[in-house]
């Protein structure tokens, strides 16, 4: 029997992951230096690790409530309160998922019927067209451009609003890009979805690693703020991502709604991450902090190297990903990072994984050491020359 | 520019090369070495150290914690009697505390025997020094923020690729 022929049409259609494909051909390599992760390099804040450790050792081994824990509920509104300006109650706006992931996948179940459009960005992350594709919406790209410096302009965002529209999928701090929204960028933003009545998914699981302006959460907007859904989680800021925990913030209406979905599919998400995640939030800004000055170094460090060897890169303001423009090299972004694994066993990852629009680029991440950073940058040089050479 | 950023990166590798602690910052060279310059004259920054494993040579070392109780001068305070303690070569680190001792040296000799001569020759006869008690150092785990025995921690096992 072909099971192929079992499978359900919307699962056939969706096309396999461009990381997975990458990240088979790095895998069956060996002593490959890696720059394509999508997360952090840091291990879990250790007081964080200790009170999840001391949550099992006292036997907090249950399901908690559907919505999670109403400390760890009350712990993220005050965070969201007082990081972002942003009001949320816990018990009507909030609940914890298992990772942004769950977030993003329940925010989309919730609003969307077959047929209604979904906008996205492109290059955007890898798992919002299937996301769309799955619930049976139709996925919209804006594709966003590199002038703009991957920001959404209001120009693209009105051409692509049409009646069928049912909301508008943004990431800021980008994966892949590095794109940052200012407030006044979403400012020009913000009439046309109070306009249009679009929801916004707003991912913002990258806000903690801002690098020059303040994260500005566009459910900041008050005459807004109830068409947005929030996703964010602890993967990223708090260095959790093996911990499954997110969490999605919205109305009570769709609060509600998600949290239906919720509870059948995933109950509630896991106890010792929870309780582990109630430390985080109260007494380990301080090493979110150092994380994100880390990060900052690496990025100044890369965008200098990339622009040095002659791949133009813009300097993103946020998340842990620079990505350079290869495409001076004459190569598509497949052959450049297939030629580059092969060549200098240095992988990054096309900028195509994440969508048509990132053809020229490559997402290189920098959740790595600066020394690794060097010692990989170094090789990608020799590469890069040797390509030139050959073209000359 | 960033200076606390400079001086976390330096922390963390005193040997960083301009270049990179330059590109690092997105400062210039010649800003970076003014700035570096400025921070050794105002004594921000105080040198540039290794940390090193004695352990794991074969260079005899012991460690002592030693309390010092101390009483204070008129005019002085504590100052002078530490400035009499701290000038010992064999001292370390040296720290005034609250509670219920004065000091805390850090002091290292090549054996127990020497320490605590050091100790009952010289240390404790400081004018001022009112009582000593010594804690030698059986096993060394952290250092300056530095994990000095194995520890799996930093090994980290992410896949190769990631979304
Ligand atoms: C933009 C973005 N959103 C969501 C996620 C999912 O994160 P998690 O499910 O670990 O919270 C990621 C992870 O790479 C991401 O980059």
């Amino acid at each position: 029997m072909d099971y192929n022929e079992i499978l359900s049409d919307r699962v056939k259609t969706i096309k396999p992951s461009g990381i997975r494909k990458f990240f088979d051909l790095a895998s069956q390599m060996e002593d490959v230096i890696s720059l394509g992760v999508g997360e952090p390099d840091f291990t879990t804040p250790w007081a964080i690790r200790e009170a999840a450790i001391y949550s099992i050792e006292k036997g907090r081994t249950f399901y908690t409530a559907n919505q999670g824990l109403q400390e760890l509920r009350e712990e993220i509104c005050r965070y969201y309160q007082r990081r972002f300006h942003v009001d949320y109650n816990p018990k009507d706006n909030c609940i914890v998922t298992v990772g942004g992931s769950e977030g993003i996948d329940i925010a989309i179940r919730a609003i969307l019927n077959p047929g209604e459009e979904m906008i996205v960005l492109d290059p955007g992350y890898v798992a919002y067209t299937p996301g769309v594709e799955l619930a049976g919406g139709i996925p919209v790209t804006i594709n966003l451009r590199q002038e703009d410096e991957f920001k959404l302009t209001p120009e693209l965002l009105k051409a692509a609003i049409t009646p069928n529209t049912k909301a508008l999928l943004i990431n800021y701090p980008s994966n892949p890009t590095g794109g940052f929204m200012t407030k006044s960028d979403y400012e020009k933003i913000v009439p046309i979805i109070k306009e249009s009545g679009i929801i916004v998914i707003s991912d913002e699981i990258y806000a903690e690693l801002s690098y020059e302006e303040e994260f500005c959460s566009i459910a900041s907007f008050d005459e807004i703020k109830d068409q947005v859904i929030v996703v964010s989680g602890f993967s990223k800021a708090f260095a959790m991502t093996g911990w499954r925990l997110g969490y999605v913030l919205a109305n009570p209406v769709l609060t509600k709604a998600m949290n239906k979905i919720h509870q059948y599919i995933i109950m509630s998400a896991p106890s010792s991450a929870q309780y582990g995640a109630i430390e985080g939030l109260r007494h380990c800004y301080d090493e979110v902090l150092k994380m994100r000055d880390s990060y900052k170094a690496r990025r100044n460090f890369l965008v200098k190297t990339f622009n040095d060897m002659g791949l133009e890169t813009f300097k993103p303001q946020g998340a842990f990903y620079v990505f350079p423009c290869i495409r001076s090299t004459g190569l598509t972004s497949d052959e450049f990072c297939e030629k580059l694994l092969e060549d200098q066993k240095v992988a990054c990852v096309p900028g195509t994984a994440f969508g048509p629009a990132g053809e020229g680029f490559i997402r290189v991440s920098y959740a790595y050491s600066l020394e690794e950073l060097k010692v990989a940058t170094e090789k990608i040089k020799i590469f890069v020359d040797k390509c030139r050479g050959n073209h000359d | 520019m960033d200076e606390k950023l400079m001086l976390s990166l330096l922390q963390k590798n005193a040997r960083m090369k301009i270049t990179d602690l330059a590109a690092a910052l997105d400062e210039s060279k010649d800003d970076v070495i003014e700035k570096l310059t400025e921070l050794e004259k105002k004594k921000v920054i105080c040198g540039y150290h290794t940390i090193v494993n004695w352990d794991l040579t074969n260079t005899e070392i012991v460690t002592a914690l030693i309390q010092v109780n101390a009483s204070p001068e008129r005019e002085y305070g504590y100052d002078r009697i530490a400035s009499h303690i701290y000038k010992f070569d064999e001292v370390d680190t040296m720290y005034l505390l609250s509670g219920s001792f004065e000091f805390v040296c850090i002091v290292k000799g090549k054996t127990m025997q020497e320490v605590a001569h050091f100790v009952a020759s010289k240390l404790a006869c400081v004018d001022g020094v009112t009582g000593t008690s010594t804690y030698f150092v059986l096993k060394q785990y952290k250092n300056d923020g530095v994990i000095l025995i194995e520890d799996e921690d930093g090994k980290n096992d992410r896949l190769v690729v990631t979304p």
